[in-house]
């Protein structure tokens, strides 16, 4: 009547016993996501570490049953070893096994170091080093190949120089925010992002339609609950669980993967606050399109894989095509992403990330207010 | 005043017509009977009077309230009850009152002591804590009907309120709406049971859309359409009733023949007796137990008139 969102309490107060009888929810809610953090934080490292190499020493002075020897190519493949990028675990002894093991896919890097490699050296000439290097993941070659030229330069370097000189430009760089380059610190804070989806927009989206299904929907339509009051009701405890869920993934970060938070917690929650009436109404609008669960299902894992791939989360944004790149702006967990990272990594605080912040609002409101006029559209 | 009343009735979806320019009155205190054949449009009416579907054509009032722009004030005074019972499974007996009570505004102790009437009314005390997905059909249905009643609405809709429910159950359901029409609240019920049918003070009947049919179970019986001048019915006792059947249908004699229970329905042309009728059948080899005189059934009339509207349809077209 005078109240448009008349029947919200009763709704809200439903929809937390259903969640409580529903251990699906639970699972959905808290156990998945915090399973995922487990998994993707612990087996994760996105540097690159001990490549599997495999090395052919033609000139024949690092066989690995030899243990001394003070070879010019022994040296050099030290310096490899001890570069922490590769590891060798096999030496072959002709170009055919050395072909073999990189089409089988044993080995990502194969080194080569021909037959006059200690003579050219000795004599004063130039030598050279052959390193294979499987193109299949470009991270992986990538690496190989600025590591092993490194490697390269610096030991010419040091055969050029007279001893106790120094290198003219030393470079020494410092990484912020994250000095030891650990991947969970980068990883999970946007893995946060994307799991609040699932919690969100999922859980949503299917105690909507599974109404639908169950033909109370009407029912309800019947009610004085008005369209309003209902998409409310619906909400409200899935944005409790949102909350809780960031609660969760904070003390997840800070205690079993010892992350640091360096910002504010509450200037975190508020702008997660945005987020969540983003993914919520989200949830909303899928549930006025799909019929059944398994609709819904669909449609929440094209938001999901979005987010996913275009969010920055797994792969950087800067290196997308410029459509991609484009796309990017209206995928809301860019914006959330920026926001954990910033808080949790970098101490960021509301100087640095109001604008995340009010892109999240502002595509909240706008998507509330077209799910509430759909929503409407559902009764009469 | 009415308790349901509609003029020039009309839902169209794209270009078909769910429901033709339907005029209803029921009044209040009634338990109005809306038969038809499935998708002839009982729930899609059902629906406009409730809201649930916007009207596309005519003009609805119930108990005087502008369906369309009083919408708010018709939620408050109707209650519905749908095919599926509209439960929610997971959730208690209690909770589901407690639910719906709560939907309809009823708080703190007008509230508790709405669910206890509920409970008492529909005795459902040794379910309360029970999960409505495991009550049993009748259970169910019972507890759906005390949900629908909470908020002591004066018109209720019962779309097929006792499909799949048990005779004693379907029974127990329909002495119960007959008191609660006593205490003035009128019903608009579907349904496809001839007997369910017959119990009812007013009917209507609604043919693909187009209402064909309006009055007492008596009236319909009665109506020219069902009982064509120049004819009348017999009830027809033979064994090997469907052999029966076959060979009857081949005798010019009949108008319309149905079998019914171990007996087959006749329309036969006025001029044949019972001994003619009784001599022809024998004569092409039925054994005729006994004929009886027969007062069309509401099935009969409904038959009737569904086969007269086809036949005018096909005429048309």
């Amino acid at each position: 009547m005078k109240n448009p969102t008349q029947g919200m309490g009763a709704i809200f107060y439903k929809e937390v016993r259903h969640m409580r009888r529903d251990p699906m929810a639970v699972l959905f809610a808290f156990v998945l996501p915090v399973l995922q953090m487990i998994i993707l934080g612990a087996a994760i490292d996105t540097n690159i570490r001990q490549v599997r190499t495999a090395v052919y020493d033609a000139s024949g002075s690092s066989m690995m049953t030899e243990v001394s020897g003070s070879s010019e190519s022994r040296a050099f493949l030290d310096r490899l070893r001890n570069s922490d990028t590769f590891r060798v675990y096999k030496y072959v002894h002709s170009d055919a096994e050395l072909n073999e093991e990189m089409i089988s896919g044993r080995a990502s890097v194969g080194v080569k170091i021909p037959i006059d490699f200690d003579r050219n050296l000795l004599k004063g000439n130039q030598a050279q080093v052959l390193v294979m290097v499987d193109g299949s993941d470009s991270n992986v070659a990538g690496q190989a190949v600025n590591v092993s030229g490194s490697i390269g330069l610096d030991e010419s370097l040091r055969r050029m120089m007279a001893p106790g000189q120094k290198n003219p430009i030393e470079v020494r760089p410092k990484v912020m925010f994250n000095p030891a380059s650990r991947s969970p610190n980068f990883l999970l804070p946007g893995l946060m992002a994307v799991l609040l989806i699932m919690v969100t927009v999922m859980l949503t989206a299917f105690s909507i339609v599974r109404e639908k299904e169950r033909g109370t929907i009407e029912q309800l339509f019947v009610t004085p609950v008005r369209p309003l009051g209902l998409m409310l009701g619906k909400i409200m405890p899935y944005f409790v669980t949102g909350i809780v869920e960031l609660g969760i993934f904070l003390v997840f970060l800070r205690f079993a993967f010892q992350i640091p938070i360096h910002g504010n917690v509450l200037v975190l929650a508020g702008l997660t606050a945005g987020y969540l009436f983003v993914n919520l109404a989200i949830g909303i609008l899928i549930s006025t399109k799909a019929n059944s669960q398994a609709e819904a299902l669909q449609f929440c894992l094209v938001v999901m894989l979005l987010s996913i791939f275009l969010s920055g989360f797994m792969f950087p944004r800067e290196t997308m095509p410029l459509w991609a790149y484009t796309l990017s702006h209206f995928v809301p967990a860019t914006y959330m992403i920026k926001i954990t990272r910033g808080v949790i990594l970098r101490g960021a605080g509301l100087e640095q990330l109001w604008f995340n912040g009010l892109v999240l609002f502002a595509m909240g409101a706008g998507l509330l207010l077209a799910a509430a006029k759909r929503f409407k559209k559902m009764t009469v | 005043m009415l308790a349901i009343e509609t003029k020039n009735l009309t839902r169209r979806f794209g270009d078909f017509v769910a429901v033709n320019r339907a005029s209803i009155t029921v009044e209040k205190g009634e338990v109005f009977g809306f038969l038809g054949p499935n998708g002839s449009g009982k729930t899609t009416v059902i629906k406009m009077l409730t809201g649930l579907l916007p009207i596309t054509e005519g003009d609805a009032w119930i108990e005087g309230l502008d369906v369309r722009s009083q919408a708010d004030e018709v939620r408050e005074r109707i209650g519905y009850m749908s095919q599926k019972f509209s439960l929610y499974d997971d959730l208690t007996v209690l909770e589901n009152l407690q639910f719906y009570g709560r939907a309809y505004q009823l708080k703190g102790k007008a509230l508790e002591k709405k669910i206890d009437e509920t409970i008492a009314a529909n005795k459902l005390e040794k379910y309360v804590n029970r999960l409505a997905g495991r009550l049993s059909g009748g259970w169910k249905q019972r507890l759906a009907l005390g949900c629908a009643l909470m908020h002591e609405p004066t018109v209720l809709f019962l779309d097929e309120p006792t499909a799949g429910i048990d005779p004693v159950a379907r029974r127990q359901l329909w002495d119960l709406l007959f008191q609660l029409s006593g205490h003035g609240i009128t019903f608009f019920v579907t349904t496809h049971y001839m007997d369910e049918a017959e119990r009812c003070s007013h009917l209507a009947y609604i043919y693909y859309g187009e209402l064909i049919a309006d009055g007492t179970p008596d009236s319909l019986r009665a109506l020219p359409e069902v009982n064509p001048p120049g004819t009348h019915r017999f009830e027809i006792s033979a064994p090997a009733i469907t052999t029966a059947l076959r060979k009857a249908k081949e005798m010019a004699l009949f108008k319309s023949a149905t079998i019914f229970g171990r007996s087959i329905h006749a329309l036969v042309d006025e001029s044949v007796g019972q001994q003619e009728l009784d001599h022809e059948l024998r004569r092409h080899g039925i054994a005729v137990e006994e004929i009886r005189p027969l007062i069309p059934t509401l099935e009969d009339a409904f038959v009737e008139l569904s086969q007269r509207r086809q036949m005018q349809m096909e005429a048309a077209s």
